[in-house]
């Protein structure tokens, strides 16, 4: 009874429809144990060891919450702009599964953690667009199922149930996207925000960030929205674009044949970009919440929120903004230096080292970004810390070094790990102070060049650059261009 | 309040439970039964009163909350010592077929 699929709608299609756009997003919290059991929240142990009777779901085992999950889902929380309610209830969420030993799973259903929240995203017009976070709530994770890879893998699955009880928020977000891009906005924005804020690592490897998306598309202009399908398994950023698009091509080829979209859960399949319906059977969606009858209400006073609040880290788009207005900084360098908590911290230390923040930021977006590339390093496992760099940018500020110099220093401190310093002396390295050798050398050079002495006195003023560089050489980069330049004019005046 | 037979069986079949025809009666007896006997507590005028699913207790703060402090686990071989299946330190189950 296979039907054929319509064919995926052509670009003109598309563009006469307007897709609406909503995400679930999954951040594993970053606490040592689980969140209701003391066994330890770590990923690559050997399967089935970090487990309890209560993560394992055996009769009378109780659940005690953890306070740490609760402070990191009320960091998220204010991150995300969220209201923190004082009053929150866990609720069972029924559904057999193997993975899930209990046969439920502890979450939050019609009074979560948090709410009416918003992420604040640029789109490529340079225009800012705030998207609505509907709801952050609590949850446990469930264990993880192998399917493949066993001899007997034919007859049966594997269960590994250490990641079950790993602490979970789910964020919801409401349908204000309009694009794949303005998802990819958004959830870069919000893995920033957990990120800086230190609640999740959000390493999509390891699972530490999920995502599903509801996608809908509609007539330009039309106020009702279409109806939704779920894509789940949207695993990497690249992931969520190529599904987005391929579920709105979709949607409109349906419409577009004449066909209606069916409300449905499918699954992304990255090794043929194609989204595929997973047919769940309608009962599967009745879960029957009710109020999880071993956890009392969690109470969260006004006290103990300010008390998190007081000791947040600053959030990206704050710091962008500080970066901008404190340093002077332009946008785009801001934008790059807060991409994560470690590059922003790497250069704010390097920036108070050097006393010249503008200068820090250039040498670590060009010279220092540079040989992280190179060698495919992030700038945690940078060997030049943040104070040494800025030790480099002070000299050069200071008039001790010139940025060619300096561009020489950087990569043997690369190498040895000695202070700039060290290696100025060692090397003889350093800008030239002395205005008389200096003078020495630029007559040299000009006693040595009558030919283009001769062009720059007939008009062409552009050769002294060649000076320049015949100084600089001479010099081996230890004289400030600017001062020879100066010089220079001086004596071919 | 009556349960119908239909309920039970929509039920029965979230909860996993194959019954006869004969059990499924029963069932929608004994649940109807059952829900007449809670329902007479629809005749204490709750308004004032908050929904209670636990015994609440007035506290500004949850005091049932544990320090992020790592404990005991069990050893693999005693996680899994009721499975009546397993494999490679893993559960073993009938091959999942995708919901």
């Amino acid at each position: 009874m296979a039907t054929v699929a319509p064919p995926l709608a052509t670009p003109e299609q598309i563009a006469k429809y307007e897709p609406v756009i909503g995400l679930e997003v999954h951040v594993q919290l970053g606490t040592r144990t689980k969140i209701f059991c003391s066994c330890p929240n770590e990923f690559g142990a050997a399967p089935n060891t970090n487990v309890c009777p209560v993560c394992l779901g055996m009769p009378g085992a109780l659940p005690v919450l953890n306070k740490e999950a609760v402070e990191l889902a009320m960091q998220a929380s204010l991150a995300l702009h969220c209201e923190v309610r004082n009053t929150s209830i866990f609720a069972r969420k029924n559904y057999f599964y193997p993975d899930l030993p209990k046969g439920y799973q502890i979450s939050q259903y019609d009074r979560p953690v948090a709410e009416h929240g918003w992420v604040e995203i640029e789109l490529a017009d340079g225009t800012k667009k705030r998207i609505g976070v509907t709801r952050l709530h609590m949850e446990d994770d469930a264990g993880k199922n192998t399917h493949d890879g066993y001899r007997d893998s034919d007859s049966y699955s594997y269960v590994d149930l250490n990641r079950c009880g790993s602490p979970l928020a789910e964020i919801v977000s409401e349908p204000d996207m309009r694009s794949s891009e303005e998802a990819f906005q958004y959830l870069t924005e919000l893995k920033l925000a957990m990120q800086f804020t230190g609640v999740s690592n959000c390493d999509m490897e390891k699972g530490n960030l999920r995502c599903d998306a509801n996608v809908s598309v509609r007539l330009k202009g039309a106020e009702k929205f279409g109806t939704k399908a779920e894509i789940k398994n949207l695993n990497s950023f690249r992931f969520l674009r190529q599904a987005i698009d391929y579920e709105i091509a979709r949607q409109v080829g349906v419409l577009e044949s004449g066909g209606k979209v069916v409300q449905e859960t499918r699954l992304y399949n990255p090794d043929i970009d194609e989204t595929l319906s997973m047919r769940s059977k309608e009962e599967a969606h009745d879960y029957r919440y009710f109020p999880e009858p071993d956890l009392v209400p969690l109470q969260i006073s006004d006290e103990w929120l300010a008390r998190v609040k007081a000791g947040m880290t600053e959030l990206p788009a704050e710091r962008r903004k500080r970066f901008v207005e404190e340093y002077g900084l332009r946008e785009y360098d801001a934008q790059v230096l807060t991409a994560t908590r470690e590059l922003a911290e790497y250069y704010e230390e390097a920036a108070r080292v050097s006393g010249d923040p503008k200068l820090a930021a250039n040498w670590v977006t060009g010279d220092l970004a540079g040989m992280l590339k190179a060698e495919g390093k992030e700038i945690e496992d940078s060997r030049v810390s943040a104070a040494r760099l800025g030790e480099l940018a002070g000299l050069i500020a200071k008039g001790e070094l010139t940025g060619k110099l300096a561009k020489e220093i950087l990569p043997k401190m690369w190498e040895s790990g000695d202070a700039p310093r060290a290696i100025m002396e060692r090397e003889g390295l350093k800008a030239m102070s002395d205005t008389g050798e200096i003078e020495k050398i630029i007559e040299q050079v000009i006693a040595g060049n009558p030919k283009q002495v001769e062009q720059y006195k007939g008009g062409k003023t552009s050769v002294i650059q060649f000076f320049v560089g015949q100084v600089m050489k001479a010099t081996r980069g230890q004289a400030n261009p600017a001062t020879v330049t100066e010089v220079l004019k001086q004596k071919l005046g | 309040m009556k349960i119908t037979e239909q309920e039970v069986r929509y039920v029965a079949g979230l909860a996993h439970l194959q019954l006869t025809d004969q059990e499924i009666a029963r069932m929608a007896r004994d649940l109807g039964d059952i829900l007449t006997h809670i329902e007479k507590l629809n005749e204490l005028d709750t308004s004032g009163a908050a929904p209670m699913a636990q015994v609440l207790y007035d506290a500004p703060e949850t005091a049932t909350l544990r320090e992020d402090q790592p404990g005991g686990t069990l050893a693999n071989a005693d996680a899994l010592a009721n499975a009546p299946l397993s494999g490679a330190g893993q559960f073993k189950v009938p091959k999942i077929i995708e919901r």
